[in-house]
């Protein structure tokens, strides 16, 4: 039974991490209608970031900490609104594969500098919160273990906050209904589409330092592999749509840590993407998405 | 260490005008990318030694020219590196890899060619058994998977273990496979088996089986970025017992990111910096005043080792023509260096000594050798 609950914490706070990146998909998706495969990289760049500051802090204090995860938002936030203004924006009106391909140049782009500025060779990344491990009837938790769930969850709710509850988040969803209209009305398309990457950015700066404190060994090409499970995870919950990739990203943690933890620790990845074909054959607009028909 | 690269990337574009004076030798190594510091090391070893023999006065009056390539780490990238180096350098030799994925497969087109080539610490069996023109200079994974199931069940007092390996490397699945046959046979029992993949960053599945399993040691046969990884969370979770691998253990970056999670782990390689041995000693001296106070590792030795097999091999053969520097390199016999003597056998394979490391109190401290 320990085993089982430690195996379900485990897969929850690797889960709240594919979560935090899956909402970065999402949420452009939802606005721009395409996938930005430069936010996995925007990720990478997070945790080095991260561990840059890191060095200027003391080590294990929690504001030390606060200002090195803030410093990676920030920066990162910004990185994400000069790609959109210099890659995305110019082809906004074209066909959304070209955009697509941009998306993919940019990610190469930010890996292979990232090689250039970082260096190829992975780094160890400093223990910037205080972290401690106790013990529950047999079952062990760590600080960063608890940390990651908790800032995964404090953020998803002040991302609904935003969306639902704020000017700039009815904007962020009128412009996804529909641009022209939203324009029509007073929306600064272009603002609210900058924001939109800022925000997505920061999720996933968040996400690249609570990973890197979690597995402490960080190198340019280390978004790819998130990245992809985190787009996996934001089609699982139903792209576009924000709770849905929350679980989408939880479910694919437990599932990817269940399957590690068992016998069949090989086939691990080949298992989370059966089930997320299976997934899609029953509904394929997502779990929590909506399945529109197009109207002619 | 960028200015001395650079430079010699000059000096060899220099020479390379009159390539007839030199004799080119060809290195593919994993100099950038997650294993980095395999690469570095070996680099680092064959450049010595091939300016040492430079110094003396070359080879058959002609001076040794190195052409390097990166392979980045990366699957497939071997393979374009000893293509470039084998038709566009026209190299006479390989040296290459430190890991034994990566040296399969670069061996096969090495075969075809028929250029000789020289892995300096790839262990699998299976590397050298590509065809006649495969050589090591170290010892292979049946000895090494033997060294770590005694030392488990003699000083450790292991009686169960768990074993965990990587299930896209060669190397990690045979050194296991050895480490088991050999740890059964002696009255041992292999509690649970579990798999990773290269790149993975998180363990706590398995290590919550391992740690449900109850065993006395977990034997890890895997490379650094990984291994430390694993340590590391096995500690998180609680899991005390110590941690054993083998020579993919060796690298600088294994105390950067386990640090003291890894007291009382045990690993097996080739070379310690640390051996009171008059020609390790030597070579330490030098080394580290060439590589700016760089601690040589095992990789280092056997990168220098190659190249003084290599040309040991051209000045008997009195030739670099492949097939008599082949014959020549097969019939080596007794060259003493850093990482002991190299005498090869019928299958092309080095017999040497093993290093077992301890780590203590955050660094890596020589334990004890364990002769073939």
């Amino acid at each position: 039974m320990s085993e089982f609950l430690q195996q379900l914490l485990n897969g929850l706070s690797l889960g709240a991490i594919y979560a935090l990146i899956a909402l970065g998909y999402t949420m452009v998706y939802g606005v721009l209608r395409f996938i930005n495969f430069a936010h996995s990289d925007v990720f990478m760049v997070g945790a080095f970031i991260g561990y840059y500051v890191g060095k200027l802090v003391p080590e294990g204090t929690l504001w030390g900490g606060m200002i090195v995860l803030i410093a990676s938002m920030v920066g990162c936030a910004i990185l994400g609104m000069t790609i959109e203004r210099l890659a995305y924006r110019p082809l906004r009106g074209a066909a959304t594969l070209n955009v697509l391909i941009t998306a993919i140049g940019v990610s190469l782009l930010l890996e292979y500098s990232g090689q250039v500025f970082f260096g190829a060779a992975p780094r160890t990344f400093p223990q910037i919160f205080p972290s401690a491990n106790f013990s529950v009837g047999g079952l062990v938790i760590s600080t960063n273990q608890l940390a990651v769930i908790l800032v995964a969850v404090l953020l998803m709710i002040g991302l609904q906050f935003i969306v639902y509850r704020t000017k700039i988040g009815t904007a962020m969803r009128a412009v996804s209904l529909n641009p022209k209209a939203a324009q029509l009305v007073g929306v600064n398309n272009d603002v609210v589409i900058s924001f939109t990457f800022g925000l997505g950015s920061a999720l996933a700066a968040a996400g690249g330092i609570l990973y890197a404190l979690n597995y402490p060994s960080i190198d340019p090409l280390m978004g790819v592999m998130p990245g992809l499970k985190a787009f996996v995870a934001a089609v699982l919950g139903g792209i576009g749509n924000i709770p849905g990739a929350a679980l989408g990203g939880l479910i694919l943690g437990t599932v990817e840590t269940f399957v590690n933890g068992s016998q069949w620790s090989t086939y691990k990845d080949a298992i989370a993407f059966a089930i997320l074909i299976i997934i899609l054959l029953f509904r394929p607009a997502g779990l929590l998405g909506k399945f529109t028909v197009e109207k002619v | 260490m960028k200015t001395p690269r650079l430079l010699l990337a000059l000096a060899a574009l220099a020479v390379a005008g009159r390539a007839q004076d030199t004799i080119k030798v060809g290195e593919y190594a994993s100099l950038t990318g997650k294993e980095a510091g395999f690469g570095q090391t070996s680099h680092h070893g064959v450049v010595l030694a091939i300016e040492e023999i430079n110094a003396a006065g070359g080879v058959l009056g002609k001076k040794l020219e190195l052409a390097y390539e990166d392979n980045q780490t990366k699957p497939g990238e071997s393979a374009t590196a000893a293509k470039k180096l084998i038709s566009r350098d026209k190299v006479i030799a390989l040296i290459g890899e430190v890991s034994s994925t990566r040296s399969l497969e670069a061996a096969p087109i090495a075969q075809a060619a028929h250029v000789p080539m020289i892995a300096p610490a790839a262990t699998n069996p299976k590397v050298t058994q590509t065809g006649n023109y495969i050589f090591r200079v170290c010892f292979i994974d049946p000895f090494q998977g033997t060294v770590m199931a005694k030392f488990a069940k003699e000083e450790v007092h292991a009686k169960r273990v768990a074993v965990m390996s990587s299930v896209s490397n060669a190397y990690s699945l045979g050194l296991a496979k050895f480490f088991k046959e050999t740890f059964i046979a002696g009255g041992g029992e292999i509690a649970t088996e579990k798999n990773f993949s290269e790149g993975d960053k998180d363990f706590r599945a398995q290590l919550t089986a391992v740690k449900a399993a109850g065993v006395d040691a977990v034997f890890v046969p895997g490379y650094y970025t990984e291994c430390a990884l694993i340590v590391r969370q096995a500690r998180d979770l609680g899991i005390t017992v110590p941690f054993l691998g083998g020579d993919g253990w060796e690298d600088e970056q294994l105390l950067g990111i386990g640090g003291e999670a890894l007291n009382g782990c045990f690993y097996s390689t080739h070379f310690s910096a640390e051996n009171t041995d008059p020609a390790v000693a030597k070579f330490v001296t030098k080394y580290k005043s060439r590589w700016n106070a760089e601690v040589p590792g095992a990789f280092s030795a056997l990168g220098y080792d190659a190249i003084y097999v290599l040309a040991d091999a051209i000045k008997r053969a009195g030739t670099t023509e492949s097939a008599k520097l082949r014959d020549a390199l097969a019939a080596t016999k007794g060259i003493a260096g850093p990482s002991g003597i190299t005498t090869l056998d019928k299958d092309r394979n080095a017999s040497k000594a093993a290093t077992i490391i301890a780590l203590k109190g955050g660094k890596a401290v020589f334990f004890k050798t364990v002769a073939p």
